[in-house]
């Protein structure tokens, strides 16, 4: 099982690291870009499956059981859509018109 | 943390979701980040299965599987039109599952549940849950399954507060005494009810904020996972849509001149309508035939395209205008304000898709900068972002707002159906300029007639 070992003040400056790395990153996004942005940010926190597997692993009752079996498929039906559908909206950005693709 | 080789596959996937969000910055290298994004998934997934041996293989398998089954159709069937309620489904989809093992979580480490996990997983689960309905209700207005207006009654932000209330209270009752059985159902259907209530309250122009921020609460419940689950993949991707969306939220309240709290507390629709300056003046409606002599003359013109353009489906009638202007000669551009549309960067993924070259899509500063030399601007149902009173009327609700300036270009055409004003309900001057010119009817059906009055002559 998993007893935290890592000390919290870690997961803190993991947390605040990425959030100013998400914050410089995400603000040189060109604005042309941000649905399909956002589609793949959605797939991307759909790493939450993990969170399901995880407790998916030992789970100790039925109902935990079932919740997590739902999170599994919930977070892999966000992951799938997602990074295709982001796929699907980039190729539709092309340089000029009915040619190449970037 | 686990086993070593699992730990760096960690740190692999994460490193591969940072330079997916670095190489989403441009068109150019768009596509790379997504495969990054992809593979990042992958091997956090790979990872958590070597890690976590499961009991349950076959249900994990036959999760993915219905996962798969799910989201393959949907990315591949769905039109470009509809991507805004895609995303407020995922958003419902994401968090639902968050807020799902959230609660599994918290049976799971019952009886023992120290205060700062209990806080994380409280918090995480207001946030999961709240997340999910107001999503959810997203979805319905923007598939116009139910009605899109705001519900404004008496006492709305009474009901709300108390509502939030209960749900702090019941979080501080778990943190106090987490073995209680009644405090987390209060706890999950007061969250639920906040989210119901929050997203009711909100109209269609306001749309592509709420969206945004439910993006960056449905980000930062997957971190609180994260720390509640001691995985740090979890913390890192969930913090950077975190991020994102925070990000692309204050982007479209800025755009609209409006704080995070009119967004959420205001109900827009109703308490702005009927103020600003009455408008009156005349109209000077305008047949296709006339519009094809002033076009024909032009030799810049600057399409500027709104939610009326999804709605009639006209992004391929007004490329064909586009191209047919071009090839005589006149320089032709797409003006794009940050909240035209239903969610942020709608009309670009609509006009890309229309095979709109995406160096034409230009952002309303820079179209502002050409208004003065433009000849023509076309208006596709866009209303409350070219209405210029956000810069002339100081009394007015748009007031301060950032538009895009078409009045300041020779000769305006605007497409709309009717003299109906905006989402705002405030009149719009600039229908009764001297150089606009309304041209009625369906935007698509118009674009189509100009385009063959072009082809016959």
């Amino acid at each position: 099982m998993h007893e935290s070992t890592t000390p919290l003040s870690i997961n803190l400056l993991i947390f605040l690291l990425s959030a100013f790395l998400g914050l410089g990153l995400i603000r040189r996004v060109s604005k042309l870009l941000h649905t399909p942005l956002m589609s793949l940010t959605n797939a991307i926190s759909s790493v939450s499956v993990v969170a399901a597997l995880i407790v998916m692993a030992e789970p100790k009752n039925k109902m935990i059981m079932i919740f997590a079996t739902i999170a599994v498929a919930l977070a892999a039906t966000n992951v799938i859509s997602g990074f295709m559908i982001t796929e699907r909206i980039l190729r539709m950005f092309k340089k000029d018109h009915g040619g190449k693709t970037p | 943390m686990m086993g070593s080789l699992v730990s760096y596959l960690y740190v692999l996937s994460a490193v591969l979701f940072v330079f997916s969000l670095k190489w989403m910055s441009e068109v150019k290298t768009s596509r790379r980040g997504n495969w990054a994004g992809g593979a990042g998934m992958l091997i956090a997934v790979v990872a958590t299965m070597i890690a976590y041996k499961t009991q349950h293989l076959d249900l994990v398998i036959i999760a993915m599987v219905v996962g798969t089954a799910i989201g393959i159709p949907i990315a591949l069937k769905l039109p470009m039109t509809a991507v805004p309620q895609r995303t407020a489904m995922s958003h419902a989809f994401g968090s639902l599952a968050v807020a799902l093992v959230g609660t599994a979580e918290y049976y799971q480490r019952l009886p023992e549940i120290d205060t700062f996990t209990m806080t994380v997983l409280a918090a995480e689960m207001i946030l999961g849950y709240l997340t999910f309905t107001g999503s959810t209700i997203a979805f319905l207005k923007l598939q116009e399954m139910i009605s899109g207006k705001p519900l404004i009654y008496k006492g709305r932000n009474i009901v709300s507060g108390l509502i939030v209330a209960i749900a702090l209270g019941s979080a501080i009752g778990l943190i106090i005494a987490p073995t209680h059985p009644y405090f987390l159902p209060i706890l999950v259907v007061a969250a639920l009810l906040f989210g119901f209530l929050l997203v009711m309250g909100i109209g269609g122009a306001d749309m592509p904020t709420v969206i945004a921020i439910l993006n960056s609460y449905a980000g930062l419940s997957a971190a609180a996972l994260g720390f509640v689950l001691d995985n740090q993949v979890l913390i890192v991707a969930g913090t950077l849509d975190g991020a994102s969306g925070f990000i692309l939220a204050i982007l479209m309240c800025k755009a609209m001149n409006r704080s995070f709290a009119s967004v959420l507390f205001g109900g827009f629709g109703a308490t702005a309508a009927g103020q600003g300056a009455a408008v009156s003046g005349e109209i000077r409606p305008l047949s296709v035939e006339d519009a094809y002599i002033i076009l024909e003359g032009a030799s810049s013109v600057v399409f500027v395209p709104g939610y009326g353009l999804a709605v009639s489906q006209a992004q391929q009638a007004a490329r064909e205008l586009g191209e047919v202007l071009e090839k005589r000669g006149a320089e032709v551009s797409y003006g794009i304000h940050p909240v035209a549309g239903r969610m942020p960067g709608h009309m670009n993924v609509l006009l890309a898709e229309a095979n709109v070259p995406y160096d034409q899509l230009i952002e309303a500063e820079q179209i502002n900068a050409k208004m003065a030399t433009t000849d023509v601007c076309v208006v596709i149902g866009a209303n409350d972002v070219v209405n210029p009173a956000a810069q002339e009327d100081a009394s007015s609700p748009l007031y301060g707002m950032p538009i895009i300036e078409v009045h300041k270009s020779r000769t305006v055409i605007v497409l709309k159906r009717s003299m109906r004003p905006g989402f705002a309900g405030v009149e719009n001057p600039l229908f009764f300029k001297n150089n606009t010119r309304m041209l009625f009817g369906d935007a698509k059906a118009t674009l189509q007639a100009l385009v063959a009055e072009f082809a016959e002559k």
